[in-house]
């Protein structure tokens, strides 16, 4: 019995299926030649069914979604048949020119963006931009383009829509700007709504409010939806059905309670396994806590802040912005203390001021016996080779002109424990296994490796030198949940081996919950929850926390249901 | 936060070898219909030029200044084309092709002098303006701004005051126009690579260098500048052309070298403009195409390298559905993009980092 | 040119301000950088002017450098030290700052006009003929560089693009010689130099209230054979300073439009069924524009130089032409006081382009 269809909307109109893809297959040009991104895939959709298609990068997902629109680049050819109802009777889109495609966007299929900031042109008020797609599709007078944007900017949920129908987007939070790409998506009545990784680039808690906005969606307008994304808790959340799709191919397809439940192929298993689940972690935390020394509780600590207060320069004229309000924790030897936080909670600063990066304005923060406060560089540096730190962006954490082993050596060159890369290629051997890397990987340049292997690289050259204190600030954050699972892998027996501190940030529960000892919350600046797993994800105490735990998605679809009854509530009250 | 970027195929890529490596080379192999003619175009020029002006005299039939013939007969003044001087003769009696010929070569020496100089000061103060920051970064900032925003030709006509007092000798004027043209051009290239140094700085691998302890002169030279010459070949010919245009301005307001001196392309039109009134062509037309010619085959070398390196405005061999591995495909959403150049620069070291996507209101 | 780089792309991408929050005043952040704006000329103009009068000085004083050859000694030296030009250096560049800042430019020394003086007589010729080269710019600069990003990559664009470096290859001087060549001397349809025949010019002159502009004074008078032969004296050097300024719109814009058209908000506007010519229209065209307008500040340094070739070439008696002539005579203090005035010109110039733009692009109002 699948748990949301009882929220289907019976309004299927027309004569089939909302969309049919048949043996679509995409090619693109590159520089390194032709590449099959889509191969023989076949779909479909019924109307007012949410189908969500999951896979990783390179699944070939984004692109199969973008060709119902039509909306593929010039380098790209496709074959096969997409079939899409409209007004007029159902269309193969693969065969239209461009002009007969103009018409069927926007009134028959229309698309929600990834990315809210880019996806509005900043230099339109966001009125004028909903209004544009009605004016594309037939005449409109001014007055009557903005009551029908206005109306529509309401029932998206905007508040105040009269006045904020002539506001910029850089005026609106990330949240709300993709209200409005719904809103623009929706103004035309469409049939089919494809939405690619609409939350994504969203905070946890702004996502359970779009996804609501979408289910709405299906109830209030009756369009299907095709749902790209590779969080399966927002799959469990939302979908109808479920389709896998793995390096181009369909690799399995079912309803969702089905999948969750009862995977038939390899490749979704593993998908699922993959996905980090709260609560996986307790039992680990536990035992590692019962390994410690006696004692340990009360000995000194590697990081101790204390009233830790960081505020940017502000421009001319202008206070700064405080991202750090007050903060206190401690992090002992060998302890990892998972630091969670949505964006702009302050959460990479105290990390970035851990590490040197960032200067510290007010109240203490002692790194390993030197306070941060006052602190210059010249002093620091002593201490510099008893710091390791991971850096989220695998794409631009190694120098692109040099090789993989010369940016793992770096550490024993800069501290003169070598004088260069080749005589420290042993050493460099070494971590690269450390880290499950083969030893060859040494000769390659960044470019050539994955994101996954970039960041094993990384932690390599963050413990080169065996550092007491480690800070992974959003190590995982861009990779794909199976590689995630693995460079988690690697962290843990990296952090049982060498038995460093780490200071481990990121804003998804769930992952810190496994490699963690303890949490600790923050929200705006302040950190508002700390304590062990068990205590943090069981027994909030914070309403912030509980709002944030509840929000999050779970891949599992009636426990999902659940769960989003319980979040209604939460929300009603707080 | 998490977004949904590609990650490189495990299938290794091909190595290169060195010489596809090579930047022009490579740009080259890599491009595709009307802009592989455009820098193979810019390319023959280019090299016909440079062909031109070392092999100057052995081309040109007579010498810059050279007034009669082996027999002792004047060539006599503005001549039409003939068959002993294919392009005619200037007002002063001097043979208009050989004029042309020997011109490539001053331009030459004055492209190199000028942009040799100008790269090297520029490409150190940008760096360690950009990397550095703070206050001798603000204070260069504004200098070259304001040099920046002036007229160059002006400046130059001033720097050439300066240094000759107007017209002199052969090696006298090209340095004057040499070092005219450094002064003036040196902002641009301070401005770009400050630019990158700024982007760079940001970079993680820029960070975790400092993390692990790495002293600033290793960081700015093992990992910024290294990092930031990508762009170089390009303003190098800008640069390039730019001083030629220069050079012909200065010549035509009469501060470049003495005709008796050196070959100087404006310097000859400008004497060329009183012909004109009595139709007489041939005096003007050839040096003036010659210029054309010069700074359109490096302008196009120019263009064809910025198109090239930015991967939006390249173009690919379209493909048909044929064979080949399912890869992965970047979806990059918009675009690198920065603020409108009159925001830019305003409040230097504001410095405020993004948490990450939105700070809520 | 110099634009290629400067073409930054048209918009920031980056989420709302990250000052905080709470710190919208409407308005406020305008001000403020109208305020800080107007603050940054001071600097510009001294460094310019300071640089400009060391390295004129640097030659020795003006009478020694003009006439130096010609004079016995001591009446040289009389002269030198009645214009004060043996004080300690020091000294004569603050009483040089000082005169700058209160508005006095200094006096040419050959014809003995106060530059201020010059500059009133002869810019508002100039200002005719950049009007002029602006306006053939913008008609053929930026449709053509729209042109030129719809039809990307094929035979058209690249046809366009050779045109505009074209443009910018070609020197004013080369391309106004060219110019005519063909039009005056062969086909005699325009005439050769000058701003009027003379005989226009002295009725305009005499006119209850000249203002230099001829195209204006044409009007006062009347007379329509007057407004045509202003017109057609103002074709060639509009056209030949017009063209080179038209080559970096064209890229320009060009650049700016290819690259908007590969922003997810417009092919978000596509995803609506918007069509693609309304998507170049309204999407690309804003904001290809505002980087033409940044760029304006620079052109204006483009035109002042350009001008001077221009005007030299067609005989156009404005201020580039009457700078030619102070070259020619040596006479330094009118160069200088002419470049120090432009200076100024220049600064407050892209001041007032600055705050234009910022008025267009809504981002740095709130």
């Amino acid at each position: 019995m699948n748990a949301n269809e009882g929220q289907r909307s019976s309004q299927a109109s027309g004569s089939g299926d909302a969309v049919r893809i048949d043996d679509l297959t995409v090619s693109f040009a590159t520089d390194a030649g032709a590449v099959k991104a889509v191969d023989g895939v076949s779909l479909h959709v019924a109307p007012g069914e949410v189908l969500a298609i999951v896979g990783e990068s390179g699944s070939g997902k984004t692109v199969t979604a973008r060709t119902i629109l039509g909306l593929l680049p010039e380098t790209a050819t496709s074959s096969g048949a997409v079939v899409v109802s409209t007004d007029k009777g159902d269309v193969d889109v693969v065969t239209l020119t461009n002009r007969q495609m103009r018409e069927v966007r926007g009134p028959a299929v229309s698309m929600v963006f990834q990315e809210p900031s880019t996806a509005l042109n900043p230099v339109y008020k966001v009125g004028w931009q909903i209004a544009e797609g009605l004016r594309a599709h037939g005449k409109l007078s001014k007055k009557e383009g903005r009551a029908q944007a206005i109306d529509i900017l309401r029932r998206v949920g905007i508040p105040d829509p009269e006045t904020r129908v002539d506001y910029y987007p850089h005026q609106f939070s990330g949240g709300q700007k993709q209200r409005i790409v719904i809103a623009m998506a929706l103004v035309l009545g469409p049939r089919l709504i494809v939405a690619d990784e609409p939350t994504t680039a969203l905070d946890v808690t702004v996502q359970a409010e779009i996804l609501d906005l979408l289910r709405r969606c299906r109830v209030e307008f009756g369009s299907a939806i095709v749902l790209i994304t590779h969080n399966m808790g927002v799959v469990a959340d939302l979908a109808d059905r479920v389709a896998v799709m793995y390096n181009g191919t369909l690799v399995e397809e079912a309803d969702v309670s089905t999948l969750f439940a009862d995977p038939k192929q390899e490749y979704t298993k593993k998908l699922l396994a993959a996905v980090p689940r709260i609560g996986e972690g307790t039992v680990q935390a536990r035992e590692r806590l019962a390994d410690r020394p006696k004692g340990w509780a009360e000995s000194e600590p590697v990081v101790a802040a204390s009233g830790l207060r960081i505020q940017y320069p502000g421009r001319i004229g202008q206070k700064g912005f405080v991202a750090v309000d007050g903060v206190s924790f401690a992090i002992r030897p060998g302890e990892v203390l998972g630091l969670v936080g949505e964006s702009g909670s302050g959460k990479t600063t105290i990390g970035r001021a851990i590490a040197g990066l960032t200067k510290v304005t007010g109240g203490s923060l002692q790194v390993l016996g030197y306070e941060m406060n006052g602190v210059s560089e010249r002093r620091f540096r002593d201490v510099r080779d008893r710091i390791g730190f991971v850096f989220q962006d695998p794409a631009s954490s190694f120098n692109p002109l040099l090789t993989i082993a010369q940016c793992v050596a770096e550490p024993y060159i800069v501290h003169g424990q070598a004088s260069n890369a080749a005589d420290a290629r042993d050493r460099v051997d070494e971590l690269l296994e450390a880290v499950q890397l083969p030893r060859a990987y040494g000769d390659r340049y960044p470019h050539e490796l994955s994101g996954g292997q970039r960041q094993r690289a990384s932690l390599a050259r963050a413990i080169a030198l065996k550092p007491p204190l480690l800070i992974a600030d959003e190590p995982t954050s861009a990779l794909d949940v199976s590689v995630q699972q693995k460079v988690l892998e690697v962290f843990a027996d990296l952090q049982r081996e060498f038995g460093f501190a780490c200071l481990f940030i990121s804003h998804d529960l769930a992952v810190v919950d496994i490699v963690a000892d303890r949490i600790a919350v923050m929200h705006h600046g302040r950190l508002v929850e700390e304590g062990t797993g068990e205590q943090v994800l069981s027994v909030p105490e914070d309403a912030y926390t509980r709002r944030l735990l509840a929000s999050l998605p779970v891949p599992d679809p009636e426990q999902q249901a659940k769960r989003r009854e319980a979040l209604r509530e939460l929300v009603g009250e707080g | 936060m998490v977004t949904t970027t590609a990650s490189v195929p495990v299938a290794r890529a091909p190595k290169r070898s060195i010489w596809s490596r090579l930047p022009v080379v490579h740009q080259l192999r890599q491009s595709v219909g009307v802009q592989r003619a455009m820098l193979v175009t810019g390319l023959v020029i280019t090299a016909l030029f440079v062909i031109v002006a070392i092999f100057a005299p052995l081309i040109a039939p007579y010498g810059f200044a050279q007034l009669h013939g082996a027999d002792g007969k004047d060539f006599g003044s503005q001549q039409p084309p003939s068959p002993a001087h294919i392009w005619g003769t200037t007002v002063g009696g001097y043979d208009v092709f050989s004029r042309v010929i020997w011109g490539a070569q001053t331009a030459a020496s004055v492209i190199i002098v000028a942009v040799v100089l100008s790269i090297f000061i520029g490409v150190l103060l940008g760096l360690v303006s950009g990397y550095i920051g703070g206050w001798i970064d603000r204070v260069l900032l504004v200098v070259c701004d304001a040099i920046y925003a002036f007229p160059t030709l002006l400046l130059a006509i001033v720097m050439s005051i300066v240094i000759s007092g107007g017209q002199s000798s052969l090696w006298g004027g090209i340095f004057a126009a040499a070092i005219s043209i450094t002064v003036v051009y040196i902002p641009q290239y301070f401005r770009v690579i400050r630019a990158e140094a700024v982007r760079i700085k940001a970079e993680a691998y820029v960070e975790s260098a400092k993390v692990v302890g790495a002293s600033t002169g290793r960081i700015m030279f093992k990992h910024v500048f290294r990092n930031s010459t990508r762009t170089l070949p390009l303003i190098f010919t800008l640069n390039a052309s730019e001083a030629i245009l220069t050079l012909a301005g200065l010549g035509f307001l009469g501060f470049g070298i003495e005709p008796s001196s050196a070959a100087e392309w404006g310097y000859d039109l400008n004497k060329a403009i009183a012909d004109v009134t009595s139709g007489i062509w041939w005096t003007g037309l050839y040096p003036g195409l010659a210029i054309v010619l010069v700074v359109l085959g490096i302008t196009l070398v120019g263009e064809s390298l910025n198109d090239l390196a930015d991967p939006r405005l390249r173009g690919r061999r379209a493909v048909a559905a044929a064979s080949g591995e399912t890869a992965d495909i970047t979806v990059v959403p918009g675009g690198p993009n920065e603020a409108p150049g009159g925001l830019e620069g305003l409040e230097p070291g504001a410095g405020i980092e993004h948490e990450g996507i939105e700070v809520r209101e | 040119m110099t634009a290629l780089l400067d073409a930054p792309d048209p918009l920031s991408q980056t989420a709302a301000p990250a000052s905080a929050p709470g710190t919208r005043r409407p308005g406020g952040g305008l001000l403020r950088y109208i305020i800080i704006r107007f603050l940054l000329i001071i600097p510009t103009v001294f460094i310019l002017v300071t640089v400009v009068f060391f390295l004129m000085r640097s030659t020795g004083d003006p009478i020694t450098a003009a006439q130096g050859g010609r004079l016995p000694p001591d009446e040289l030296a009389r002269r030198v030290h009645e214009a004060g030009y043996d004080q300690p250096l020091i000294v004569q560049y603050f009483q040089y700052l000082g005169q700058v800042f209160t508005g006095n430019f200094g006096t040419t020394f050959s014809d003995h006009q106060a530059v201020t003086t010059v500059l009133v007589t002869y810019g508002a010729a100039t200002l005719e003929l950049a009007f002029y080269a602006l306006i053939v710019a913008f008609i053929v600069g930026v449709p053509l560089g729209m042109l030129a990003a719809y039809f990307r990559d094929k035979g058209w664009d690249a046809a366009l693009r050779i045109f505009a470096i074209l443009c910018y290859a070609t020197p004013v001087f080369f391309a106004g010689l060219l110019l005519k060549l063909i039009f005056s001397v062969w086909l005699g349809w325009l005439p050769v130099s000058g701003r009027a025949t003379t005989g226009d010019e002295l009725t305009m002159q005499s006119l209850d209230h000249p203002t230099g502009i001829y195209l204006i004074d044409a009007f006062q008078t009347g007379d329509p054979a007057v407004v045509g032969d202003v017109l057609a004296h103002a074709v060639l050097p509009g056209i030949a300073l017009g063209f080179l300024t038209a080559g970096v719109f064209l890229r320009l814009v060009r650049t700016n439009v290819i690259s908007t058209l590969s922003t997810d908000y417009v092919a978000s506007g596509r995803s609506r069924g918007v069509s693609e010519f309304r998507l170049v229209r309204k999407h690309a065209y804003r904001p290809a524009l505002i980087p033409i307008i940044t760029v304006m500040g620079l052109q204006i340094a483009l035109l002042l130089g350009g001008a001077v070739l221009t005007e030299t070439t067609f005989e156009w008696k404005g201020l580039g032409f009457q700078l030619a002539q102070y070259l020619q005579a040596r006479d330094y203090v009118a160069v200088q006081g002419i470049v120090a005035m432009l200076a100024v010109i220049v600064a407050i110039t892209n001041f007032v382009v600055d705050v234009i733009a910022a008025l267009i692009d809504p981002r740095v109002r709130y």
